[in-house]
């Protein structure tokens, strides 16, 4: 098709914009990853409940699905953009603890009772982690030292620090209205606080991510970095920020935990980061940056979960979980690169193109 | 008269290349310069200093015969200084909309648009008519653009640039992979923006495009302009003579 219209030709003739989106939209419904992964959760429920049809959906715990998934549902909302400005960050796990220790220094200090010792709480470890992912996102885009290695420095780090201040041992020291009231409370008869903090990030982050300009720019930066800096987008401070949104999730994340298990969790964090990255690239986030959706990572969050509660219903050693999740996780990479390619060449070929061109 | 854009004794060095050396160059307002110059002369490097991507080792720059300083590409384009690079800048990832307001997103009105949601109506309508405008059409503008064909992705690079440049308007090679109708729409594109006023500079390795477009050649050879010719007054075997350097004598 001619992009340009001949020059005795009419405009708007061939403006035929409008025509052209209403039809595409839905034929590029089924090939769009977020689809494929939502039927592939859909098949996999489908055949459990048909194996176990009585005992599938009634032992299915809803309630401490949510529970155990909320924590990293948060988590993942941090991870997708990071992932989609095409970095990683391996250090959620380390940077929770760490703000979860330090909270509860703070909490201890203060008293450990109250309200006010709670909210304090809470804001410390916001604080703490989301400085921790400053410095990582300062490290990544002005330092340029690869988020892999930065980020592996920090889990190391952050990890380090947190066993030097409590030599080791979990802290116990939350209060009692964040262990009673937040930990184990329910918002409405059996509907975790946990698990509507999680649903509140979410969709927070959703709104984020996919309708302001925040979100636009993270895509962007991700899509083609030289291309941002040369519109004047500030590249650094993007970085900076979504590092520090990372931070911040895992700063609530720290608090979640807390609350949930009543003390510190310092040797219990060693595969959060794995477990989140791996939900947020099942769930269609390219790895190679500028696409990704947190509906998409939510989805690629709950299927290791349906398919550990699949597994104990119909007998299987649960640990074939993990072998499932690692064989998601290497076909959703291959599928993404196998778009990638076919997708007209897409970024790849541009990006190809401008190397060859520099000369 | 005082010139839209002047460079004097630019000066950029990559480790031991020595990518310019010394280079003026200078553009009018409402006229089409060709830069020409053989593969390595130092061409898109002088474009880049330009434009603000790349900050010179020595030299001036002069803005209607005032020194400007660009730390960073928004610097040259809050003087209306736009660039279609050679290697595009298009985010293959967003859409034709997105790419066209790109770096200059436009909010929402009132409290939502401080808390950073966009008009999306609004951008629609503007790059429809830029794109209008420049008589270009897209095959889509929810399309991201990497799905695009090379010249459909050149087509959008060269309508943002001309939507929004208001002073001097670069062109690094812009026809390199069009087609010979969408090569005419650009030749036909430039005068147009031209005709308003905008000072031109056009990069290409086509001389025959070079001659019917311009107004006046400047030739680079290793990081120097060697010579700048009023483009009725020169000929193609002038031209290939100066960039290969057949005519250095001549031309001092
Ligand atoms: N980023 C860079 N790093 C190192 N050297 C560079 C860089 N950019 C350009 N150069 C060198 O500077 C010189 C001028 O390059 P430039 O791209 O400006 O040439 P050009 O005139 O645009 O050529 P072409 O017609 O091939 O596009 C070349 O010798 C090139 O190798
Ligand atoms: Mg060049």
């Amino acid at each position: 098709m001619s992009m340009f219209t001949n020059t005795n030709g009419d405009p708007k003739s061939d403006f035929g914009i409008l025509a052209e989106e209403k039809e595409s939209f839905l034929k590029r419904i089924p090939k769009t990853q977020t689809f494929q992964i939502v039927s592939v959760l859909f098949v996999i429920t489908a055949i459990f409940s048909a194996i176990a049809p009585s005992t599938f959906f009634t032992l299915f715990n809803l309630r401490n699905i949510i529970i155990n998934i909320s924590v990293f549902a948060v988590l993942g909302v941090g991870m997708t953009f990071v992932i989609i400005t095409a970095g990683i960050d391996l250090s959620v796990g380390s940077v929770l603890v760490f703000s979860s220790v330090i909270a509860c220094k703070a909490i201890v200090a203060a008293g450990a009772k109250g309200w006010g010792t709670t909210f304090m709480g809470i804001f410390v470890a916001v604080a703490v982690a989301t400085a921790w992912g400053a410095l990582n996102g300062w490290l990544v885009s002005i330092a340029k030292v690869p988020a892999f290695i930065v980020t592996l420095g920090s889990l190391s780090a952050a990890l380090g620090v947190s066993q030097i201040i409590t030599g080791g041992i979990d802290l116990r020291g939350a209060t009692p209205e964040l262990v009673n009231k937040i930990g184990f409370g329910n918002v409405y008869k059996q509907i975790p606080v946990l698990g509507v903090i999680a649903v509140v990030v979410v969709i927070l982050g959703g709104i984020l991510l996919h309708k302001t300009k925040f979100g636009l720019l993270t895509y962007a930066v991700g899509s083609n970095t030289e291309a941002c800096r040369r519109v004047g987008i500030n590249v650094n401070r993007q970085l900076i920020y979504v590092y520090s949104l990372m931070g911040f999730t895992a700063g609530i994340g720290g608090i979640m935990s807390l609350a949930m298990y009543q003390q510190t969790t310092i040797a219990g964090q060693s595969n959060t980061a794995l477990t989140v990255i791996a939900g947020v690239v099942i769930g269609g986030t390219s790895l190679f940056g500028g696409y990704g959706t947190i509906f998409g990572t939510m989805i690629g969050l709950f299927i290791p979960i349906v398919l550990q509660t699949g597994f104990i219903i119909i007998g299987v050693v649960p640990f074939w979980q993990n072998v499932v999740v690692g064989v998601f996780l290497v076909a959703a990479v291959y599928v993404d690169n196998a778009r990638r390619n076919a997708a007209d060449g897409g970024g790849k070929s541009l990006k190809k193109r401008s190397k060859k061109s520099t000369s | 008269m005082t010139y839209a854009l002047e460079a004097k004794g630019i000066v950029r060095r990559y480790g031991h290349v020595e990518a310019l050396r010394g280079c003026n160059f200078n553009v009018k307002p409402g006229e089409v310069t060709a830069l020409i110059g053989d593969n390595g002369a130092g061409k898109s490097t002088l474009v880049r200093i330009l434009s603000g991507a790349e900050q010179p080792d020595e030299g001036e720059i002069l803005i209607e015969g005032k020194a400007v300083h660009f730390n960073s590409p928004s610097d040259s384009r809050n003087f209306g200084i736009e660039t279609v690079f050679q290697d595009l800048a298009l985010c293959p990832h967003l859409n034709a909309v997105q790419n066209m307001y790109l770096g200059r997103e436009v909010p929402r009105k009132g409290i939502l648009g401080k808390l950073g949601f966009l008009d999306h109506e609004v951008m629609r309508q503007g790059s429809e008519d830029a794109f209008r405008d420049l008589g270009a059409t897209v095959r889509s503008l929810t399309a991201s653009t990497g799905s695009m064909s090379g010249g459909q992705r050149q087509s959008i690079a060269v309508a943002r640039s001309a939507a929004w440049a208001t002073k001097v308007l670069f062109f690094d090679e812009p026809t390199a992979a069009l087609g010979v109708v969408q090569k005419k729409n650009v030749l036909n594109l430039v005068r147009r923006v031209r005709d308003k006023g905008i000072g031109i500079v056009f990069i290409s390795h086509s001389m025959p495009e070079v001659l019917e477009i311009s107004d006046r050649v400047q030739v680079m050879r290793r990081g120097l302009t060697i010579a700048d010719y009023k483009t009725s007054e020169t000929n193609l075997e002038e031209l290939v003579g100066a960039m290969t350097g057949r005519l250095d004598e001549a031309s001092k």
